[in-house]
């Protein structure tokens, strides 16, 4: 098993005939993903190494059934091609797409949850999902990687990358690593991955790296409290980093701590997370943690 | 992008808010025009991006020709917290019954709008949350409905708005999230929000800061922004599209991705070193960037050695390894460079390294290694680890 996407998947990829996603596209297929499709409005009829390019989502999806959609598009467009996706009934909408306006991010995830509540987002700004050894569907570099035990999710891809590769290095591998993209509506939070995780029988260990800014990682932190029973390692950046774009007064409110990494790693610790230094550190406390629970259901 | 008062008070009149009339000043001559033409008396308000102005002495009320002349300039070129003053904002001064407070922001943890409104304005919100949590009213807002006039005027009633303003402040916080909604803006914050003896609600100050990633669809709100105060290599940065924040240390950190950058500095600092700048090169990279992205960080003088860390996903490892090539034939640099290169076509771009044979340019196979090789060679000790300085691998 692993999360979102396996062998099962079936790619549509919109702005598949650009420079950037032509690119990732054929190196998702070079891995073994089943890229079905691409949608270019006006390039329909075209192809790509094979690969046949329509006019619409909805074409795309009558002619090859598609199951999983990724946006790489210009973020000017970027809102609409996800909302047209799910429309078209694909259920996976992965958008790596960097520098949407927020106002349309929030418009995005509010019309799927009224009107396409069968549809999951993940990002914008993302780096996409990795099942090693299953398929990749985005940017991140797969030779890094080996199929394993451990279940990724992060809020900024090279930062994915780093410890990801660090845990292979100490000799793991991973179910599934998920870039959830830092922006400020993203489609799927950590709670929503953590709980997939949870139920994934392939992951025995969940790795959640966090960075400054919003309070997801607090939410994270009282779900897994609450509801993982398997072990999670964090990681936050931005110990030292100086105070970002604030959101002013009514932001401090909102997000009921300062945003800080301290504060996340606080609150995490407190709900029974092994919080890492390092990304480094990461990767010397997940062979322990695995050990310590495979000993444990052992009892 | 963060506005300044006037700014924002212009993006609230386009909306219908009420406003003073004003006129912006950049001297003393200016502003005395500016108060005949607002009508005594007038408020000279100093227009920096940054709270406490008041305190610091930046706002100040002027009865006539010699006070604007005295406050002008005082004010102009003054210091609020290492923000120096180049404008004014002249406006015709309100008497004031009641100070209400009004924002509206993207609420991340609900993802939805959200409205705030307290009758306690005047005064730092967090107090009025720590003080009297019960005077701040807080609602979400349907993102998609938007704000409606029985939404707004329940939020005015909550809140315990005076009973003959509740009608006018309803108008304003509509105007206030139409304002929030058509300038892409991540917050509007009205504070005070005043009730004036006439029983008018009236905007006296203005928060705004709009979304960046939004600018395309407003032209009229690109030339906006204190370009007069920002540091000027951050401004430079800016222009060529980098993420560039300037710190105080000595060491120079390029890297790709905010989370990885951010990553970079704390464990540069946790191997003792000072990071001098954040910089994130971003995704997809491509040489001339890297160039410049080089040109940006030795351009602070401090900087004593130079750390890229890159793990390219959609950045390829050989386009940062041309840029940085390119960089030393057109500025050679004179300081140590030490760099790690994984990800997309990382093979390619360690064998151009290579074969460039760059000068003081050290090669490192993981970021720790990487950190401790940069703070030893930024404190002008042997480096660590290694056999040699040049690159190898």
């Amino acid at each position: 098993m692993s999360i979102l996407i396996d062998e099962q998947t079936r790619l549509c990829v919109a702005g598949m005939t650009g420079r950037e996603g032509s690119f990732h596209t054929l190196n998702n297929r070079s891995y073994g993903t089943n890229v079905v499709a691409g949608v270019t409005p006006g390039k329909g009829g075209a192809e790509l190494e094979g690969i046949p390019v329509f006019n619409s989502w909805d074409e795309a999806v009558a002619a090859t059934s598609p199951n999983t959609a990724m946006i790489f598009v210009p973020p000017r467009f970027a809102a609409d091609a996800i909302l047209e996706a799910a429309s078209a009934g694909v259920e996976l909408v992965i958008a790596i797409t960097e520098g949407i306006p927020a106002h349309d991010e929030l418009r995005v995830y509010n019309v799927l949850k009224r009107d396409h509540p069968g549809t999951r987002l993940i990002g914008p700004n993302c780096p996409g999902i990795l099942s090693p050894g299953k398929a990749n569907v985005g940017i991140i570099p797969a030779s890094f990687f080996k199929p394993g035990n451990v279940g990724v999710v992060s809020r900024s891809g090279t930062l994915t990358y780093q410890i990801g590769s660090e845990i292979a290095q100490a000799g793991l591998g991973n179910s599934s690593i998920v870039g959830i993209g830092g922006d400020p509506v993203p489609g799927s939070s950590f709670v929503d991955i953590l709980e997939l995780f949870q139920a994934d029988e392939q992951t025995e260990l969940i790795v959640l790296s966090g960075e400054i800014g919003g309070s997801a990682e607090e939410e994270a932190a009282a779900y897994i409290a609450e509801s993982v029973t398997k072990p999670v390692i964090a990681y936050i950046a931005g110990f030292t980093a100086p105070e970002g774009k604030t959101m002013g007064h009514a932001g401090a409110i909102v997000s009921g701590s300062a945003g800080t990494a301290a504060a996340k790693a606080q609150a995490l610790e407190a709900g029974g997370v092994l919080v890492a230094r390092t990304p480094t550190a990461v990767a010397e406390l997940a062979p322990k943690l695995l050990q310590a629970a495979v000993s444990s259901s052992s009892h | 992008m963060d506005l300044l008062e006037y700014q924002g008070k212009q993006l609230f009149a386009r909306h219908g808010l009420n406003v003073s009339p004003g006129h912006v000043a950049t001297t003393v001559d200016e502003a005395v025009q500016a108060a005949a033409d607002a009508g005594y008396p007038v408020v000279v308000k100093a227009q920096v991006l940054i709270g406490g102005r008041g305190k610091a002495g930046g706002v100040k009320l002027a009865a006539n020709e010699d006070e604007v002349r005295t406050h002008a300039s005082n004010i102009l070129g003054m210091d609020i917290r290492g923000h120096t003053v180049h404008t004014l904002w002249i406006e015709h001064a309100s008497d004031i019954a009641s100070e209400y407070y009004a924002s509206v922001l993207l609420d991340r943890s609900a993802s939805a709008p959200l409205v705030i409104f307290s009758v306690e304005g005047g005064v730092e919100i967090e107090e009025v949350a720590h003080n009297s949590p019960d005077k701040l009213v807080r609602r979400h807002v349907d993102a998609l409905d938007g704000l409606s006039h029985a939404e707004a005027l329940a939020i005015a009633t909550e809140g315990q708005a005076d009973e003959d303003v509740r009608e006018g402040v309803a108008a304003a916080l509509k105007a206030l999230y139409e304002t929030w909604v058509a300038e892409d803006a991540s917050l509007v914050e009205i504070n005070p929000l005043i009730v004036t003896p006439e029983r008018q609600v009236k905007a006296l100050d203005a928060k705004v800061t709009l979304d960046d990633n939004a600018l395309f669809r407003h032209p009229d709100n690109q030339g906006l922004s204190d370009t007069a105060n920002e540091d000027p290599i951050e401004h430079h940065a800016h222009e060529q599209g980098l993420q560039y924040v300037k710190l105080d240390g000595d060491i120079g950190i390029l890297g790709n991705g905010a989370g990885l950058v951010m990553s970079t500095l704390d464990v540069v600092a946790q191997a003792g070193g000072a990071p001098a700048n954040f910089l994130d090169a971003g995704g997809g990279s491509d040489a001339a960037k890297i160039t410049q992205a080089v040109e940006v960080i030795l351009s602070n003088p401090a900087v004593k050695a130079v750390l890229f860390n890159i793990f390219g996903g959609i950045t390829r490892c050989d386009e940062v390894a041309r840029g940085l090539i390119t960089a030393f034939e057109q500025i050679k640099p004179q300081l140590p460079f030490v760099v790690r290169l994984d990800g997309t076509n990382d093979v390619a771009g360690r064998a151009l390294l290579a074969d460039a044979k760059l000068p003081n340019v050290h090669a490192a196979h993981t970021m720790n290694q990487a950190a401790e090789m940069v703070v030893a060679l930024a404190a002008g000790l042997p480096v660590p680890g290694t056999d040699d300085a040049s690159v190898g691998s």
